[in-house]
């Protein structure tokens, strides 16, 4: 497929690694930040064509893995309600709130409907004047410029019977918030090339400088991966700790300004509450104070409720890069796709399930030489 | 798509009955005259013609082969297909697969209160037409009406009798260390054409569905001699469920090449865009054939002789006895476990 096998390609790669060996002579610790990004390094094998001194650790960039339980819970309230239609992107239907999940939901009756964009749940507000719409926005910053075009279309037509339950949250602060941990093992960043296409990168250059830390704008395809991947030890090597931007061909320094402007005029920053790593200041999007009216936790007085995640469920140490899935003795075992602890088996971005799907052999096999 | 017509329109005036009613199954007049002016005129047979409660014939000697399936898509006419022809075709594939010669079906009808008539005629006009070119007899069936609401529209579910002319036991238990693994042809094409049309989803052409019957690939496939181990159609679930149920059964291990596996560039986008695997994706002409490495030239040039399998290619290998595992190399170098999708397939985020 044009635009996608050039970046596939097995020759090439191979070129990439050979490089990447040639350059590395310590050890280093690279964290790439996005779901999607960990998804392709598993499917691919990227990490097996990479020296034994280099590891990847699977940040915290899966929008489903990090929405707090307490929200996923606020939705199954709403979607069980006779009156609602809701909406979400697929991958959320099946992510476990504490007691089931929004396909149960589905089953016993509530109208819960999968859509590709926010504009679709606004669409059926307008045909469904009688139903109560309410679309799930989660997702980062890539996914945040939809869901705001949503609420200021929403607006625009006057819609009363249109709210989102909210969940939006930005990169910036989680690796700011990894950073500053005491256990941080992390010494670079693959930075996740959609979210940069919407933000730009100059947001990372004082990151780079506090934390002396290379940081690598990186696309999604094998090959970017691997390219990611040289910079960064390119820079290590070099005892450099800049910004760089490996997926020039989608990403530039500014960003898209009409995107942000939605995003500044629709949403405000809050502090987010992120599931398995706890609340970081600064690190979410709400509705600004002009279009709090469509905020559907408000509009169903969903008080704020805590709750526990369960005790077993390592994802929190996982999403901060501090253990990889196969260290849990729940994992593939008791904690599988179709019985999930936590919200890293759920996705197919997570990083446990993306293990699961692709390497459980591997598992089992360092399992049996312990 | 144009109305399958074979030279009337629904012989149901539509001025008289437009929509189905709840009396069109309730056993009196109503259904009568559905039962004979749709279904017997449509499916007219010397053994159906008979009227009886169940249908008698004669079989040839030998094994049977004898399956059954429901059909409930929606929408139900789609770009390459429609309910009924994927109803024969689908229950003609499941003989195929036991590498029988299908000879009858039945065939019975949910239908929810409302369906337009023209569409029940349409969706039985398919079915004859499809019966027809698969050399199977709609030999008994039946109808029921239900409420609105409690149906979507109309479920089929055919049944279908076929016999065995060879001697080979084709099943999972007799896949072997070595053997060959065949595809047919492109994957993913029929659910990615249910997906499209579903969620409104624009490509520059229409990705047609692969429905189709694939029973007399088999048959030749077995007549030139090919020693087949086992033979599956990849419905649901695609290939990746498919060689996971098979490994499973046999106790071996699989390994497939991602570069040998047939994906059509439009559905290889399609499912880049909704964040599927195109061998998670459902297919309704398509099956993999366990045969021994050796056989594997001769199995092609045959197989490319026919339509329906013009485009089928050697994907992998059985490695060996092993733990049921599947593995897939990726165009990488590198292997991953290719596995059965989680439940429903669901599109992701971003």
């Amino acid at each position: 497929m044009k635009f996608l096998d050039e970046y596939r390609d097995g020759e090439l790669a191979q070129k990439l690694a050979a490089e990447i060996h040639r350059v590395t002579t310590k050890s280093w610790t690279i964290m790439e930040v996005c779901g999607g990004q960990t998804h392709a390094i598993i499917k691919f094998g990227i990490d097996e064509l990479l020296p034994k001194q280099i590891t990847l650790i699977h940040g915290p960039g899966c929008p489903v893995c990090v929405t707090p339980l307490e929200v996923i819970d606020q939705a199954l309230k709403i979607a069980a309600r006779s009156e609602v239609v809701f909406t979400s992107f697929g991958d959320m239907l099946r992510v476990p709130g504490s007691t089931t999940d929004l396909l149960a939901v589905k089953a016993l009756g509530g109208d819960v409907r999968i859509v590709y964009s926010p504009l679709d749940a606004v669409k059926l507000a307008v045909e469904n004047p009688t139903r109560e719409v309410v679309f799930f926005g989660v997702g980062f910053e890539t996914t945040a410029p939809a869901t705001a075009m949503a609420v200021f279309q929403a607006a625009q037509k006057g819609l009363k019977n249109f709210s989102m339950l909210i969940s939006h949250v930005l990169v910036p602060p989680a690796i700011e918030a990894l950073m500053s941990s005491p256990n941080c093992r992390v010494q670079g960043f693959l930075a996740a090339g959609h979210v940069c296409a919407v933000m730009g990168y100059e947001e990372y250059f004082p990151l780079a400088k506090k934390y002396h830390i290379p940081i690598v704008v990186t696309g999604f395809e094998p090959l970017d991966i691997l390219h990611g991947i040289l910079l960064t030890v390119q820079q290590l090597e070099s005892g450099r700790a800049e910004v760089e931007n490996q997926y020039a061909r989608a990403v530039s320094r500014a960003g898209n300004l009409p995107a942000q402007d939605l995003i500044k005029k629709v949403f405000k920053i809050v502090p987010r509450k992120w599931r398995g790593i706890g609340e970081i200041p600064q690190s979410g999007l709400g509705l600004s104070a002009a279009y709090a009216v469509f905020d559907a936790a408000k509009k169903f007085k969903l008080a704020d409720h805590r709750v526990e995640e369960p005790a077993e469920c390592i994802a929190g140490l996982i999403l901060q890069g501090l253990k990889k899935p196969h260290e849990c003795p729940a994992f593939g075992t008791r904690c599988t796709p179709e019985h999930p602890f936590g919200a890293t088996m759920v996705s197919s971005e997570g990083a446990c399930a993306a293990y699961y799907r692709f390497r459980r052999h591997d598992a089992k096999e360092l399992a049996g030489a312990k | 798509m144009k109305p399958i017509n074979f030279g009337a329109s629904c012989p149901i005036p539509i001025s008289q009955y437009p929509h189905v009613l709840m009396a069109h199954g309730g056993g009196g007049k109503l259904m009568h005259r559905l039962l004979e002016d749709v279904f017997g005129k449509a499916f007219s047979n010397s053994i159906l013609d008979t009227r009886h409660d169940s249908a008698q014939f004669n079989f040839p000697a030998g094994k049977l082969a004898m399956t059954t399936d429901s059909y409930v898509v929606r929408p139900i006419f789609f770009p390459g297909g429609d309910i009924g022809s994927m109803a024969i075709h689908g229950t003609v594939n499941d003989l195929a697969m036991s590498g029988a010669r299908p000879l009858y079906l039945t065939s019975a009808f949910i239908i929810e209160e409302g369906l337009p008539m023209e569409t029940l005629w349409r969706v039985v006009c398919s079915m004859r037409v499809a019966a027809e070119k698969c050399g199977v007899q709609i030999v008994t069936g039946d109808t029921k009406v239900v409420d609105k609401g409690k149906g979507d529209g109309l479920f089929i579910n055919t049944a279908g009798i076929g016999v065995i002319e060879h001697e080979q036991k084709i099943l999972p238990q007799h896949v072997q260390p070595g053997d060959a693994v065949i595809v047919s042809g492109d994957l993913g094409r029929h659910g990615m054409a249910i997906m499209a049309v579903r969620e409104g989803l624009q490509f520059e052409s229409a990705i047609e569905s692969d429905s189709a019957p694939v029973h007399e690939v088999v048959l030749d496939l077995l007549q030139a001699g090919i020693e087949i181990h086992c033979l599956r159609d990849l419905t649901r679930g695609g290939l990746a469920s498919a060689l996971n149920e098979i490994a499973e059964a046999a106790g071996v291990k699989i390994a497939v090449e991602q570069k040998a596996i047939p994906v059509r560039e439009d559905v290889h986008a399609a499912c880049e865009m909704l964040g599927l695997d195109p061998l998670h994706v459902a297919n309704e002409g398509r099956f993999v054939a366990f045969i021994p490495a050796q056989d594997v030239d001769r199995a092609l040039k045959i197989m490319e002789r026919h339509e329906v399998a013009a485009g089928a290619a050697l994907i992998g290998l059985v490695v060996g006895k092993s733990a049921p595992l599947v593995t897939i190399k990726s165009p990488l170098g590198a292997s991953r476990i290719l596995d059965m999708p989680s439940g429903e397939q669901l599109p992701r985020i971003c």
